[in-house]
């Protein structure tokens, strides 16, 4: 067995343990980002077209390497440090409240010189490694309620924390990614549907009871935000404006799309063209062949994330690419669904596309970590002579 | 612990089910978002194309100028002269609302304005038209100019313009007609008409600028411009010249008519006059005295300027009284009355009525003028030496069922608006006893419930109307006395009626459009308004009359025309105005006679006699009209006949 495994180690380089569709997904989606970024930002800094593409290529430069060495590194091991991810998790929000920047009156970045740190965007993945542990280590008591409501709370606290930043759309995917690891974890479905009627009654709260107490648990434009995507035109100087825009943008691509007379885009009348509506602009530049070809490669993501939970070695692995599955999926739909208008603007960017350090890295970290769930696998299948 | 982890069999069936589950979720949502992209960018794409479009380009305009009016000859009555507008240019003033209250300050100093007006207009215009300018003042003058340009610095945003303004070159002269332009109100945006119209344009707001407003007005320019979202300018994309106005060709004579407003002058300085072809209705001449210099409205006219011209005082300029004018016309009437006493079959031509030189009816006794009496005549010989008894009689007989001499003033234009290219036109009034009675009885049931004093009544508390209907009114109408408001258009219209064979013409100005160079692109008809009938033999008998007025021995205008080279008819009119004030002077002429083409109808509103005062009026037009040189006439030793 263990000449075997020499074997194979000696038969041939470790790259060859990577999910390659994951990898040409992921490789795709890259380059498409940084060619999207210089497209859009042409103008936004003069006299440095390139600005953001470089800073962009450098996320995903160091984001891909940081993917390769994670790829290497055996998951597991995350699964002891759990107290530890969930401590830096929570302590590293926490700072941001401390140190935090104002940015667009909202603190949510740590500043580093060349770099800001959003916290929220690594807490992502830290949830879903620390989640994953303590799921794990409750292994035989999953059917207690008392599990369900534990996990359910240590998700609870940092999604509190992010949504008062305020960052509801991290918030919101950090829920998500607690009912996934859940989910995969093989929780009853009444304590799903109990989770249901609690999260019914804690909207019904946040949206009508607590406003009319008088109580502000989200700010009004946040509210305006979650409501505005159901009728863009009545309020098209606000929040329907970047609704509007985005429509425009999209649609105006048509079946090839625009090229260099996207004037949507360069004239800056998309907000947020290279961060958050990046999806718009490649409607826009591409058309519906191009969008189609974007959605497509993240499809084929969410297949191989899906396929290396299903592969994975050991239980702990599943739930980290449950969560890391979820945490994408919920990202994307989220994101694609309110660039053209069938859900609300949350402020969640597209993982991989949308510029940003902290998004791209985390993302490209979550990656690795699923190659690094393949490779395992696969190791421990070679290992077993399968 | 990790025992649990690791002996764990990793694909549980109910594991399976659930990957399966997301599988399904992530498959449904790719599904909606496909469509959704499908529906957005194949089905609705140019939709949204239009969309984006629409949201990058803006359009800056530039003004047309007008198009010129000239007159019959083509002489230019009314051009364009450039001026220099001093305009705000938005994206060059300071963001800083301090320092713009302090441009305006230094600018409300400039020019003599209050810095609060200026502001508030200036912020109308903007929020009218972003990215367009907000003009301040349209015409400033060479210093002001010279004073910004040299500090260019301290007027920042501050730009001076060329505009075209208005030019009335012969000032006074007709100037009632041609009206004025200003900036488009709100009312006539919302009109159709104005459909290429925007906001600070300038179009006619009176005459015929006004009537005419849609060829003169010309097509603004625009340059096509692409903004981005806040509005910066990021490309020039079109240009399109603008257009200037087509001119317009009047069918005034200048010359006439600058003859016709000088004769007016040379008497009391209140009267109107009007020349008319009287085969199509084209007017040759049109005046009101006292006049304005329109210059005046070229730009945004001063409320002191407007009071002083519209101010009973000054006989209020602006109004033009040949055809807002209510005046009654004297015996220039008797033709009214003479068509309607021969057609409605009370009198042929010939039939003799005795003029005593007074007629009683009821117990008012009503006179000749100067006291005259005329013996038996009929109705040339009456008309010649306008015997006013001969026509009590007609308007006497006439008080009756169907009230003919009403009902064929009327038809001849009296009391009616004469539909012509004007947009002041009054229609003046005609009395009746329907009129008459009605205002009476609303006086008696004023009376009875107010229970006025003498003096209220004397001041006209219940109304002027103190008496019905009686006998009398219609004897004084027909001789064009009491209530009877008629203007001198109106008179040249029912006298061209008689010269042109029963044709009641509508009176025109207009006479082409062309483009700038003069030549024709659109004549302008002036259809007749409609047919009298009147039979031949009562016309000729009536014209007959007017000629042997003005020609014959005791005709009442023979002595002013007697030594005129073209022969014409014409009948004299004196207006009785009560109240101490001087009589109105009226006269009408046709001619040349036998073969009339000209009307010819003057009024002075304080002027006596009418053959002292509009006669010679009347003569000095016609003398233009026909290119009579009177200095030689008179040089010439007087008349030879």
């Amino acid at each position: 067995m263990a000449t075997a495994v020499k074997d194979f180690r000696d038969a041939g380089p470790r790259v060859l343990r990577l999910d390659p569709l994951l990898l040409l997904a992921t490789l795709g989606l890259v380059a498409v980002s940084v060619y999207t970024v210089r497209r859009s930002t042409l103008g936004d800094i003069p006299g440095d077209p390139n600005y953001y593409m470089y800073r962009q290529l450098a996320y995903v430069g160091v984001g891909l390497a940081l993917m390769f060495l994670l790829s290497r590194f055996d998951y597991s091991r995350l699964r002891e440090w759990k107290l530890g991810v969930y401590g830096f998790l929570i302590g590293s929000i926490l700072l941001v409240y401390m140190l935090g920047f104002s940015a667009r009156g909202s603190r949510r970045a740590i500043e580093f010189p060349f770099f800001n740190f959003q916290a929220s965007e690594l807490g992502k993945l830290l949830l879903v490694v620390a989640l994953a542990g303590f799921a794990v280590d409750r292994a035989r008591r999953l059917g207690d309620r008392e599990t369900t409501s534990r996990i359910v709370l240590l998700a609870l606290i940092p999604a509190m924390l992010v949504i008062g930043q305020p960052d509801l759309g991290s918030g919101l995917v950090y829920l998500a990614i607690v009912l996934a690891v859940l989910f995969v974890a093989g929780t009853k479905w009444t304590h799903f549907a109990a989770l249901g009627g609690l999260g019914a009654v804690a909207i019904a709260v946040v949206l009508l009871a607590a406003p009319a107490a008088g109580v502000e648990v989200l700010k009004p434009y946040q509210v305006d935000r979650l409501t505005a995507f159901l009728n863009p035109s009545t309020n098209p100087d606000d929040e329907g404006y970047q609704v509007n825009q985005s429509l425009t943008a999209i649609g105006s691509g048509g079946k090839t799309g625009r090229g260099e007379d996207s004037t949507q885009t360069e004239l800056n009348f998309l907000p947020e063209h290279h961060t958050d509506f990046i999806f718009s602009v490649v409607g826009e530049e591409f058309g519906f062949v191009g969008a189609a070809l974007v959605l497509s490669l993240f499809a084929l993501l969410i297949w191989r994330a899906l396929r290396i939970l299903t592969m994975s070695k050991n239980f702990y692995g599943a739930l980290v690419a449950g969560g890391i599955t979820a945490m994408l999926m919920f990202q994307v739909f989220v994101n694609v669904g309110m660039t053209i208008g069938i859900m609300p603007i949350t402020g969640i960017p597209l993982p991989l596309m949308s510029y940003g350090g902290s998004s791209v890295l985390t993302t490209l970290l979550a990656i690795g970590l699923l190659q690094s769930i393949h490779a395992q696998a696969r190791e421990t299948a070679v290992a077993k002579g399968l | 612990m990790y025992l649990d982890n690791e002996r764990r069999p990793t694909l549980t069936p109910q594991l399976a089910v659930r990957v399966a589950i997301i599988g399904g979720i992530a498959l449904v949502a790719f599904a909606v978002v496909f469509f959704r992209l499908w529906y957005l960018q194949v089905l609705s794409g140019d939709k949204y194309v239009a969309e984006a479009q629409n949201n990058q380009l803006r359009e800056i305009k530039v003004q047309a100028p007008r198009g010129d009016i000239v007159d019959r000859e083509g002489r230019v009555l009314v051009r364009n002269r450039v001026g220099e507008a001093l305009k705000l240019t938005p994206d060059k003033l300071s963001d800083d609302i301090g320092e713009r209250r302090e441009l305006y300050r230094r600018l409300g100093r400039l020019l003599g304005q209050r810095p609060r007006a200026i502001e508030r207009r200036v912020n109308e215009q903007f929020n009218e038209l972003q990215y367009s300018q907000a003009t301040v003042k349209q015409d400033v003058s060479r210093d002001i100019v010279m004073y910004i340009e040299e500090r260019r610095e301290d007027f920042r945003g501050v730009e001076i313009e060329p505009v075209f303004l208005r030019e009335y070159p012969h000032k006074e002269v007709g100037a009632h007609l041609f009206g004025y332009v200003g900036e488009v109100s709100q009312d006539e945006l919302d009109d159709p008409g104005y459909a290429n119209v925007s906001m600070g344009d300038r179009v006619g707001k009176a005459g015929v600028e006004l009537e005419y407003d849609q060829f003169l007005r010309g097509m603004s320019g625009a340059t096509r411009v692409q903004v981005d979202a806040l509005g910066n300018l990021t490309d020039y994309l079109k240009r399109r010249r603008p257009k200037q106005g087509r001119q317009l060709r009047l069918s005034l004579d200048l010359d006439v008519q600058r003859a016709g407003q000088e004769a007016l002058m040379g008497g009391t300085g209140k009267g109107a006059f009007a020349v008319m072809n009287i085969a199509n209705g084209e007017v040759l001449a049109l005046g009101s005295q006292p006049s304005f210099d329109p210059n005046l409205f070229a730009k945004i006219v001063r409320e002191s300027d407007y009071k002083r011209l519209t101010a009973d005082e000054t006989g209020a300029p602006l109004t033009n009284r040949a055809v807002a004018g209510g005046y009654p016309t004297g015996s220039t009437f008797k033709l009214v009355t003479a068509v309607a006493a021969l057609e409605s079959g009370l009198i042929t031509p010939d039939t003799p009525l005795n003029d005593p030189g007074e007629l009683t009816v009821g117990d008012q006794i009503f006179k000749n003028a100067g006291e005259v009496a005329h013996g038996v005549l009929s109705l040339r010989q009456a008309l010649t030496v306008s015997s006013d008894v001969f026509f009590y009689q007609l308007g006497r007989d006439m008080n009756r069922e169907g009230m003919p001499l009403q009902h064929w003033a009327r038809k001849l234009g009296i009391g009616r608006e004469t539909g012509i290219d004007l947009p002041e036109e009054g229609p003046g009034f005609v009395p009746g006893p329907k009129w008459r009675d009605r205002e009476f009885a609303k006086f008696e049931r004023c009376k009875k419930r107010t229970n006025p004093t003498p003096a209220e009544i004397a001041m006209g508390k219940c109304g002027w109307q103190d008496r019905p209907w009686s006998v009398g009114d219609n004897v004084n109408l027909s001789v064009g006395q009491g209530d009877l408001a008629a203007n001198p258009l109106q008179m040249a219209v029912a006298y061209a009626a008689m010269a042109n064979g029963g044709k009641i013409l509508r009176p025109r100005l207009g006479q082409r459009i062309e483009n700038s160079a003069g030549q024709a692109q659109q004549q302008l008809e002036a259809p007749t308004a409609r047919e009298l009938k009147v039979s031949e033999e009562h016309r000729q008998a009536i014209l007959d009359g007017l000629r042997g007025a003005a020609s014959a021995p005791g005709g009442t205008s023979t002595p002013v025309f007697e030594t005129f080279p073209v022969e014409i008819a014409g009948k004299t009119g004196t207006a009785e105005k009560g109240g101490g004030r001087a009589d109105q002077s009226w006269y009408v002429a046709l001619a040349p006679w036998p073969d009339p083409q000209y009307v010819v109808a003057v009024t002075d509103e304080a002027g006596g006699f009418g053959a002292d005062t509009a006669a010679p009026m009347a003569r000095r037009i016609l003398a233009e009209l026909f290119n009579v040189d009177e200095q030689q006439l008179v040089d010439g030793g007087g008349p030879s006949d």
